[in-house]
C-alpha cells in the first residue's frame, strides 16, 4: 500500500495545481531572439553603458561560447535553446488595472492568506498606485536615511552610471565570469539587478529589500546583484518575496556576489517562489543561480533561503572563507512538490586559519518531486583549526518523492574538525493523526509539522519575512481539501 | 451519550473488533480492561476516527449523531478526546503553540470567537496546575524529550484545556509511578462532571482505586465479554482474565 493511499491529503499534494500563478500582459520593448555580439552591443547601448562594461560583456560572451552546459546536477530538463531567447526586454508602462477588483480573485485570496497589505497587493498585481501610498513614502524616507549613512542601494544599471568605480572594482571578483556556464552567460547579457554598498563602520539600520525599490525594474531574467560591505560594517539584505511570481521567461540565471571586508557582516535572506509549472512541471521556471560571498579577516556571511518555487532549481550559495577567523553560514529550507526538482546546497571553502562554517539544510519533498542537497566543505592547506558543522535533514511527504544528499568533503589540513549529520524521515501518519485528534484540520496539521521541522532555519529570517515564509510553507504543501 | 452497536473494524486484512457493543451515559466513567492485543487501542482509534481502521459493520452514535460520518477533526470538534497510549513527538512545535492552534481551530469550527491571549494563558496556568505540569514543559516542543510520565501528564493537561464531552484514556496509567498516578487521577477526577464521560482503558486495577468507575468491561477477542460494577476490577486483579475469556458462558452481550 502506498503512502498516498494511506492519506488522501498527501495524495492530493501530487495533484495540487499552482493556483496562484499569474501573468501580466505587459507590452514590452523586445529585441529579436538570438545571442551574438551584436545583441550584446545593443543591450549595452540601450543601457548607455561605458566602454569597459561592454568589453567585459563581450569577453564574457567569448568565454560562454567555449563552455558546455553542466549535467552533473541531479535534475532532468529540456535544455533551453539559447538562440531562441530574447535577451532584452524593457517593460513598457502597460495600461494599469483600475482597481483590485480586476485582479484574479484566486490570486487575491493567496495574497490575503500571506497577509500582504492591500497597498502591496495593488503593487504586486499591477494596479495603478496612488503616489501617496504608504510604501512610496516609506521608500523615500528610507532612501534619505540610507543616504545620511553613505549607504548606496540602487539598481545595477544606476550603479554602473553613478558609481562606476565601485562596480568595476568588485564586479566579477567573487563569481568570475568563467566560473560556470550560467555565470558566463549572465555576465554577457545581464540586464539589471541590485547594487548595495555599505561604507566602513556603518550599520545598515534596516533590512534592505528589493521590495522597497518600487517603480524600478523588477527581477530580470539575468539578474545581477552585488553587495559590498566595507570594514566593520553590517547589512541584512532580503531578496525575493513570498507572493507567487510567474514569469514568461523560462530560464533564470542570476548571479549574486557578496564582498565582506575585515570584520564586516552580511546577512542575505531569500524567499524564492517562482512558478513551478503545472503538475507535470510544464511551464515552470528554471532557476540556475550562482551565489557566492567572500569573507576577509573575521568577516561573516550568512545565507538563509526558503525555496518553494521553480520547476528546476540549481543553486549553491557559497562562502569563500579567505580571511583568518571568518565565518560562513548556510541555512536552507527547500520544498519540492509535484514534478519539481531541486539540486541545492552550499560550498564552504576554508582558506584562512580558524575559519568556521555551519550548514543547516532542511529538504521537504512531496508529490513526485526530487530534492537533492549537494554540499562541499573544502579545507585548504593553510586553514589551521578550521571547523565545519553540517546537518542535512530530509522530510518525505510521499513514497513517490525523493530525497538525496551529496556531501563532499576535502580536507587538506589535518587540524580540521568536520562534523556531518544527516537524517531522512517520512512525515508521520501518527503525527498527523495526533494533530487531527486535537481538532486541527489536515492543512493546519501539515503546516504545523513542516514549520516545526524547518524552525531552525525560519528562525534565522528577519521577523516579518519569517511570518510570511511560515505561511508560504504551509500554502506550498496545502492540498485542495474539500 | 455514546452507543456502540455490533462494531466490526479491521486494519488491512485483520479483523480486530468483532461485534463490540457498549453503551455509556452522560457523566459516567467506564473502565475497559482486557489482555494485551485484545483490541483496546483499536477501539480508541476507531472512536477517534483514525482512517487506517476500516469499520466494516455496526454503528457508533454520539449525542444522537452518527459518529462514523465524521472525520477525526470533526469528532474532536464534537467533543471527543483521546489521551494516547503512545503520545507522539512533534519537533519544533511548542506545546503551547500547538494547544493554542488546536483550541482556536476547534472554536472556529464551532463558530466561536478565538480565545484572547490573556484568557488562553490564564487557562493554561489553571490546567497546568491541575496536573502539576512544569512551566518548561509547556514551552518545549510537543512531547519532545518528555519522560514517559511527563507525556501522560501532558495528555491530561491537553484534555483539561480542550474540555471534551467524552475522554478516552488509553493506558494513561502505564509507566507512571505512584506519585504521577495520583496526579493524573486527580486531574481526571476534578474534571468529572454531569456532562462529561470517560472511557478509561487500563491493565491495572490500581488506577481504578483512584478513578472509581461506574462500570467495568472486559474486552477480549474484539468484543466486550463481560461487564460489571467497580468490584469486577478487583476480581480481575485477583483471578486474571482466563476465567472469563475461556468460559463463554459468562459472556454478557
Ligand atoms: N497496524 C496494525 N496492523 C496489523 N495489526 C495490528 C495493527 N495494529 C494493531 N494490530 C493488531 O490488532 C490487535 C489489537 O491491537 P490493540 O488494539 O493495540 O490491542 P490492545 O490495545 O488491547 O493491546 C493486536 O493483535 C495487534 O497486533
Ligand atoms: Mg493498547
Amino acid at each position: 500500500m502506498s503512502a498516498a493511499e494511506d492519506n488522501p491529503l498527501l495524495e492530493e499534494f501530487t495533484r495540487k495545481e499552482y493556483e496562484f500563478g499569474f501573468t501580466t500582459d505587459i507590452a514590452s520593448d523586445k529585441i529579436p531572439p538570438g545571442l551574438n555580439e551584436e545583441v550584446i552591443k545593443l543591450i549595452s547601448a540601450k543601457k548607455n553603458e561605458p566602454e569597459w562594461m561592454l568589453e567585459w560583456r563581450l569577453d564574457a560572451f567569448k568565454v560562454w561560447q567555449s563552455m558546455k552546459e553542466p549535467e552533473w546536477a541531479h535534475v532532468q530538463y529540456q535544455k533551453p535553446d539559447y538562440q531562441a531567447i530574447s535577451y532584452y526586454s524593457a517593460p513598457k508602462s502597460a495600461a494599469p488595472l483600475g482597481s483590485l477588483d480586476e485582479v484574479d480573485p484566486e490570486l487575491r485570496a493567496t495574497m490575503d492568506k500571506l497577509g500582504i497589505s492591500l497597498e502591496e497587493q495593488k503593487r504586486l498585481s499591477g494596479v495603478a498606485v496612488d503616489f501617496v501610498m504608504d510604501s512610496v513614502s516609506v521608500a523615500t524616507s528610507f532612501k534619505e536615511k540610507l543616504g545620511e549613512l553613505g549607504i548606496i542601494f540602487c539598481s545595477m544599471s544606476e550603479a554602473i552610471q553613478k558609481h562606476p568605480d565601485l562596480v568595476r572594482q568588485h564586479l566579477g571578483t567573487v563569481v568570475p565570469v568563467k566560473d560556470n556556464f550560467f555565470s558566463a552567460l549572465n555576465s554577457a547579457v545581464f540586464t539589471d539587478g541590485s547594487f548595495c554598498y555599505i561604507p566602513k563602520g556603518a550599520r545598515c539600520p534596516m533590512e534592505l529589500s528589493t521590495y522597497f525599490r518600487i517603480n524600478e525594474a523588477g527581477t530580470g531574467q539575468f539578474e545581477r546583484t552585488l553587495v559590498v560591505a566595507e570594514e566593520g560594517s553590517y547589512v541584512s539584505y532580503l531578496e525575493g518575496c513570498t507572493a507567487p511570481q510567474r514569469d514568461e521567461n523560462q530560464l533564470h540565471a542570476a548571479v549574486v556576489e557578496l564582498v565582506a571586508k575585515d570584520d564586516a557582516e552580511i546577512k542575505y535572506s531569500t524567499v524564492q517562489n517562482w512558478y513551478p509549472g503545472d503538475a507535470q512541471g510544464k511551464g515552470g521556471v528554471f532557476n540556475f543561480v550562482t551565489k557566492r560571498g567572500i569573507c576577509e579577516t573575521r568577516a561573516k556571511i550568512s545565507w538563509t533561503q526558503v525555496e518553494t518555487g521553480s520547476a528546476v532549481t540549481w543553486k549553491y550559495p557559497s562562502c569563500i572563507l579567505k580571511g583568518d577567523g571568518s565565518t560562513g553560514e548556510f541555512y536552507s529550507v527547500a520544498v519540492t512538490n509535484n514534478a519539481q526538482q531541486a539540486d541545492t546546497g552550499t560550498k564552504m571553502i576554508h582558506l584562512g586559519a580558524n575559519t568556521n562554517s555551519t550548514i543547516i539544510s532542511k529538504g521537504i519533498s512531496a508529490g513526485n518531486s526530487q530534492n537533492s542537497y549537494r554540499g562541499l566543505v573544502q579545507i585548504g592547506p593553510r586553514a589551521r583549526n578550521a571547523r565545519n558543522f553540517s546537518q542535512c535533514d530530509s522530510l518525505l511527504m510521499t513514497d513517490t518523492s525523493g530525497a538525496h544528499t551529496f556531501p563532499y568533503i576535502e580536507a587538506k589540513n589535518p587540524t580540521a574538525q568536520i562534523e556531518h549529520e544527516a537524517t531522512t524521515s517520512r512525515i508521520g501518519e501518527d503525527q498527523i493523526f495526533y494533530c487531527l485528534q486535537r481538532g486541527l484540520t489536515e492543512e493546519q496539521a501539515i503546516g504545523l509539522i513542516v514549520n516545526g521541522y524547518a524552525k531552525e532555519v525560519l528562525n534565522k529570517l528577519p521577523m516579518e519575512f519569517a511570518v510570511e515564509a511560515r505561511k508560504l510553507l504551509s500554502i506550498s504543501l496545502e492540498g485542495s481539501v474539500g | 451519550m455514546l452507543q456502540i452497536d455490533n462494531l466490526h473494524a479491521r486494519i488491512g486484512d485483520t479483523e480486530i473488533l468483532k461485534g463490540l457493543t457498549l453503551s455509556m451515559g452522560a457523566g459516567e466513567v467506564h473502565a475497559i480492561m482486557g489482555p494485551n492485543g485484545s483490541g483496546k487501542s483499536t477501539l480508541a482509534s476507531v472512536l477517534a476516527g483514525r482512517e487506517e481502521y476500516e469499520v466494516t459493520a455496526g454503528s457508533i452514535t454520539f449525542d444522537g449523531v452518527d459518529l462514523l460520518e465524521l472525520d477525526a477533526t470533526e469528532r474532536a470538534v464534537a467533543g471527543i478526546f483521546l489521551a494516547f497510549q503512545y503520545p507522539v513527538e512533534i519537533p519544533g512545535v511548542s506545546n503551547i503553540n500547538f494547544l493554542r492552534s488546536a483550541l482556536n481551530s476547534i472554536r472556529e469550527q464551532r463558530e466561536e470567537e478565538p480565545l484572547s491571549g490573556k484568557d488562553f494563558l490564564a487557562k493554561v496556568k489553571a490546567c497546568a496546575q491541575l496536573v502539576e505540569l512544569d512551566g518548561k514543559l509547556r514551552d518545549r516542543s510537543v512531547n519532545e524529550g518528555f519522560s514517559g510520565g511527563e507525556k501522560k501528564r501532558n495528555e491530561i493537561f491537553q484534555m483539561a484545556m480542550l474540555e471534551p464531552r467524552l475522554a478516552v484514556l488509553d493506558e494513561t496509567d502505564s509507566g507512571l509511578d505512584i506519585d504521577a498516578l495520583r496526579i493524573v487521577s486527580h486531574g481526571v477526577n476534578s474534571m468529572r462532571s454531569a456532562g462529561r464521560s470517560f472511557l478509561v482503558i487500563t491493565h491495572y486495577q490500581r488506577l481504578l482505586d483512584h478513578i472509581v468507575p461506574d462500570h467495568v468491561h472486559v474486552l477480549a477477542g474484539g468484543r466486550i465479554v463481560h461487564s460489571g460494577g467497580k468490584e469486577l476490577a478487583l476480581e480481575l486483579e485477583d483471578k486474571g482474565y482466563d476465567w472469563i475469556v475461556d468460559n463463554p458462558a459468562t459472556e454478557k452481550a
